[in-house]
């Protein structure tokens, strides 16, 4: 990418980095997808991996999303932790014989040169108890950072995937810290331009960090959030079971799997802002994520029976 | 004689598996063979990142061949019978068989089945897929277009290839041929991924380890743990600086890179200011890095050393820059824990202990640390500590759980809370305590000596194990979850080492009953939240249901009868948490070397709870047998043990009464009356002496014996015509016997 204008350069610039993500994976045959318009807690959730995991149909996607994990705020004040940040995501499914090595090409498209970094792969199994969801696979580290997740799922909404998709998740900002060399994610140069033109991640994000760290911490309606956490749930039930096919129809798909995984997706992270706000205890914790796991498991089990999850039509 | 090579190369194997895989692998394989007649002279199997290895010398080309003899009807059976001959020796037809003559049966047919020994390569081919598809790996995965199939294989991560060759020296050797789900067996490897990614063919294990060396691969992981140490400890002494060994680290570093390269890093020195203990677990937990100590003063020195799986072109400039920045980062959060904690008293942070649950049936911390500082202040006379400093350290022990640092690094609790209540100006053995508390954790590990820590490692070690004998949660064959075993051990090794004499019945008493009535009001509770569910609830009016007062009757009644079952339910599990103890010390003592037939022979006497005394009482045993008094009176207990055992058994009852004086003094020899003189001052001696814990004493007295029981032996015929004179001498006998057993049980003793 010699081409390129220096203010593309991944290296100095954030939103560089994310168009040669982009890019690179267009390449390799995925979709570039947009962020999924609800809040949610990583890029997984995205019904583009949770519910395209499922099933026997081949996918290939990749996007940006941004994750609300409320409890990490920090009001803006710690340089490596935030409430709102984002996850560059990858799913193809199956998984290719040789994702391991389109990875570390996607490391050399963003300028990691393998010849002086140190890329290693580390044990890490993940799980997700809210989605119902468990894959092995590792962190991988360059010089001794974790800057990407790379997990091949064998579970995702409670039913075995079969193929196995791989997933890779990239922690876009850390990866951006390191290559532009900086020790504070405000600092990071967003479109990667000097002088008056430059604009850093702190002038798009700071202020906001600080009013929902206020919003998570203190001030968000508890009372409201349980209300809107039962509503989810109910939504979603009822999605499921209106959606579900009708005995004397000829056709045997679920018709509202989508609508009611959204409704599931609000519910978890309507949980995260109550979580955030210390109002759920200990044990109540427990049971909450094995609600929005049920939720989960009941939206994968739907999404099997529409077309995307092949049935034929 | 041909060798085997085989490589099973994957996706980056989990380092703390690749040790026990490679193990494995060569189980199963010379297992396999061995099962089946193929024996070798050696193999040994290897593992990196990416491979497990295994080579097999001195294999047989093929196996035995094997001549079978079977035997059939007799000639002129009927045809069924010969049909059914011919089919099962796979014979065409009676041509075939052999005819052989028996005296008794006459003539009849004989199958001789031959079949020629297996070549070695074709059994490798059949078993060596087996091995692969069931491997006992502790997870495994699918992956790729073949996890569309069910039951497709499962490896630890996706398997690549697979390299099988099998010849002997002098030619080249073959590719054994197989395939696992779609992977051929082959002779293409592939070396390190990034500094020799190609791949090339190999022959054997000769040309294969050296050949994956020049691709940058070091086969042998000890090698690998090898070069990382000594590249430590000249690039540390380089500096003026000594190694912090970490045995563990190294195995797990060993297993994250196929060629090792060591680098060192440093940081800011004013990180030194955080515990050294805490840089040395996040630098080791997060980066997997060694750290350093200046030996001219014995604390770590603001350096670290990463091992890194490449020769970098820039001499590893780049990887040691990343590294400082992610151990800054990483210092940075640790130092805001150590900071942010010191802000709250540890006091002040039990109330948070409610929300962590200790175990479903047992509460939560906080009740365990309510129980623990109750028992730690019984228990503080008993050891000699101060009650008060006893109830406050256990008090304050767990709180620790709940700060920022131990949440991040579990390993370091109660670490911290030593620390951090030194810091706030508790008493030093109450700081101390803290710490160790959870001491010892193993039979290597250090026992705490301070009277204030050892009432409350005494107090939390018997809380658990009463807690879950209490609610019958034991430790069964191999499992024990919650490291019970290991707690009692704790118990025993705090009041061996401490020299702490006390009774384990009464010491359970108290915590058993407490726990009983708490399982008790626990029961109550949850019914009490359920009556109030139900009050609460839209069918209140609808679902008939005892009030919550109503309950606290039911209960009260109950209690009374409950309280005597659960009584005799506890008393059960206490005398099963004693006789647990009782194998504990067993297991302790003959660890350190005790016979285990003197171990048995004292506790083969009632009401042994005091393990100091049953442990004083065993050594007693063991010095007395080793003098000559100690011998002959062994011999003579044995002498009268068989002679009672022989008369009691032919008479069908005992001579457990004492023995008439009047008899001895009337009709008794010489010798018997001596014996009866004597047994009367020594038993009396020795029970005084035991009574003192003088068992050295118990045994000088018994010791006494020796001559008298020698003469009684000698001249006096116990089976006397008279019977009122033999049953009187059974009964000096068993007299004799009894006194011994105030010591021992004799007969226990073997040897």
């Amino acid at each position: 990418m010699t081409s390129e204008p220096a203010h593309m350069n991944p290296a100095r610039s954030f939103q560089g980095l994310i168009l040669t993500l982009q890019r690179y994976w267009a390449e390799q045959g995925c979709v570039i997808l947009q962020p999924y318009d609800m809040e949610m807690g990583a890029g997984t959730f995205h019904p583009a991996t949770t519910m395209r995991a499922l099933g026997p149909k081949p996918w290939r996607a990749a996007y940006v999303q941004p994750s609300r994990r409320p409890k990490d705020g920090r009001y803006g004040e710690n340089p490596n932790r935030l409430q709102h940040y984002y996850q560059f995501q990858v799913i193809l499914k199956p998984n290719p014989p040789n994702l391991q090595e389109l990875y570390v090409k996607s490391l050399e498209a963003i300028g990691i040169d393998t010849a002086v970094h140190d890329i290693r792969f580390v044990e890490d199994d993940w799980e997700s108890p809210t989605l119902g969801a468990w894959g092995l696979g590792w962190e991988c580290w360059c010089d001794g950072m974790e800057v990407s997740q790379f997990t091949y799922f064998q579970q995702v909404a409670g039913v075995e995937c079969s193929p196995v998709a791989g997933e890779l998740t990239y922690g876009l900002e850390r990866l951006a810290m390191y290559l532009q060399g900086v020790d504070s994610i405000f600092d990071l140069n967003f479109n990667g331009l000097e002088g008056d033109q430059k604009v850093t991640y702190g002038q798009v994000f700071q202020q906001a960090e600080q009013e929902y760290s206020r919003h998570n911490f203190e001030y968000a309606d508890t009372e409201m959030l349980f209300r809107h956490f039962r509503d989810a749930e109910a939504a979603c039930r009822k999605y499921l079971a209106e959606g579900e096919p009708k005995p004397d129809s000829n056709d045997s798909r679920h018709l509202m799997a989508l609508p009611a995984y959204d409704q599931a997706i609000k519910a978890s992270h309507v949980f995260n802002l109550l979580d955030a706000r210390g109002v759920i205890s200990v044990t109540e914790r427990q049971s909450y994520i094995l609600r929005v796991r049920e939720l989960a498991k009941a939206c994968g089990a739907a999404w099997l029976k529409t077309e995307g999850g092949s049935v034929a039509v | 004689m041909p060798d085997l090579l085989l490589e099973l190369f994957s996706e980056e194997i989990p380092a703390r598996m690749q040790r026990r895989a490679a193990e494995d692998l060569k189980k199963l394989l010379t297992d396999a063979l061995v099962e089946r007649g193929f024996l070798y002279e050696g193999a040994k199997a290897f593992a990196t990142p990416r491979r497990l290895a295994l080579h097999i010398a001195g294999l047989p080309v093929k196996g035995k061949d094997v001549r079978e003899e079977r035997k059939g009807p007799r000639v002129g059976a009927p045809d069924a019978a010969v049909q059914g001959f011919l089919k099962g020796a796979g014979l065409a037809s009676l041509d075939q068989a052999k005819i052989e003559t028996d005296p008794k049966k006459g003539e009849f047919y004989v199958a001789v089945i031959e079949k020629p020994g297996r070549t070695t390569q074709d059994v490798l081919a059949e078993i060596i897929p087996q091995i692969v598809k069931t491997f006992p790996w502790p997870k495994s995965m699918r992956w790729g277009a073949a996890s569309s199939e069910a039951g497709s294989l499962r490896w630890v991560r996706p398997l690549q290839s697979v390299v099988c060759t099998f010849g002997p020296e002098t030619e080249d050797p073959e590719v054994v041929r197989f395939d696992i789900d779609g992977i051929p067996s082959g002779d293409v490897t592939h070396g390190h991924r990034f500094m020799a990614p190609g791949s090339f063919r190999v022959k054997r294990f000769d040309d294969y380890a050296p050949a994956l060396e020049r691709a940058k691969v070091v086969l042998d992981a000890d090698r690998r743990k090898d070069i990382i140490l000594h590249d430590a400890r000249d690039l540390a002494f380089a500096q003026g600086l000594e190694l912090v060994e970490d045995e563990g680290l190294l195995e797990e570093v060993a297993g994250l890179v196929e060629w090792p390269v060591v680098l060192m890093g440093s940081f800011d020195e004013s990180f030194l200011a955080i515990p050294p203990e805490v840089i040395r677990t996040t630098i080791r937990a997060n980066q997997k890095c060694f750290v350093l100590r200046d030996p001219r003063t014995d604390k770590l020195a603001n350096k670290f050393l990463l091992t890194s799986n490449l020769i970098a072109k820039d001499g590893g400039k780049t990887i040691v820059g990343g590294n400082e920045r992610v151990v800054r980062a990483r210092l940075s959060d640790a130092k805001f824990f150590w900071e942010t904690d010191q802000k709250v008293k540890l006091e002040d942070r039990l109330e948070k202990l409610k929300t962590i649950v200790f175990h479903e049936k047992l509460g939560t911390q906080y009740e365990r640390v309510e129980r623990i500082a109750a028992l730690a202040k019984e228990l503080a006379p008993i050891v000699g500590a101060d009650p008060a400093l006893a109830e406050r350290a256990a008090r304050l022990a767990k709180a620790d759980l709940v700060t920022e640092m131990v949440g991040e690094f579990p390993e370091l609790q109660g670490l911290m809370g030593r620390y951090y209540a030194a810091l706030q100006g508790e008493n030093a053995s109450v700081a101390a305590a803290i710490e160790e508390h959870y001491k010892p954790l193993g039979p290597s590990d250090r026992v705490p000596t301070d009277p204030v820590s050892v009432a409350v490692a005494l107090a939390d070690k018997i809380d658990t194990l009463v807690g879950f004998w209490a609610i019958d949660e034991k430790p069964t064959g191999s499992k024990d979850p919650y490291a019970l075993r290991r707690a009692a051990l704790g118990v025993i090794r705090l009041v061996l080492e401490n020299n702490l004499k006390l009774s384990l019945t009464s010491l359970l008493a108290k915590p058993f009953a407490r726990t009983a009535n708490a399982a008790l009001f626990a029961e109550f509770l949850k019914a009490k939240e359920l009556v109030e569910a139900i009050e609460r609830s839209p069918f209140a009016p609808v679902v008939e249901h005892p009030s919550v007062s109503e309950l606290a009757g039911i209960f009260q009644q109950r209690q009374i009868a409950e309280a005597e079952k659960l009584a005799r339910i506890m008393h059960a599990r206490a005398l099963d948490l004693l006789s647990f103890f009782a194998d504990r010390l067993k297991v302790y003592l003959r660890d350190q070397g005790a016979r285990h037939d003197l171990i048995d022979a004292v506790f083969a006497l009632e009401g042994q709870d005091d393990l100091l005394m049953i442990v004083r009482r065993v050594e007693a045993l063991g010095r007395f047998l080793d003098t000559e008094d100690g011998a002959n009176l062994l011999a003579g207990c044995r002498r009268a043990a068989n002679i009672l055992r022989i008369e009691e058994k032919k008479d069908g009852r005992s001579y457990s009464e004492a023995p008439d004086l009047h008899i001895v003094n009337d009709q008794g020899q010489i010798e018997e009356k001596a014996l009866a003189v004597v047994l009367d001052g020594a038993s009396r001696e020795a029970a005084e002496a035991v009574q003192n814990e003088d068992f050295e004493g118990a045994m000088r007295a018994l010791s006494r014996l020796r001559q008298p029981v020698d003469a009684f032996f000698d001249k006096v015929t116990v089976n006397a015509e008279d019977p009122a004179l033999r049953e009187n001498r059974l009964r000096l006998l068993n007299a004799f016997r009894e006194a011994t057993r105030s010591v021992a049980d004799f007969s226990r003793i073997e040897g």
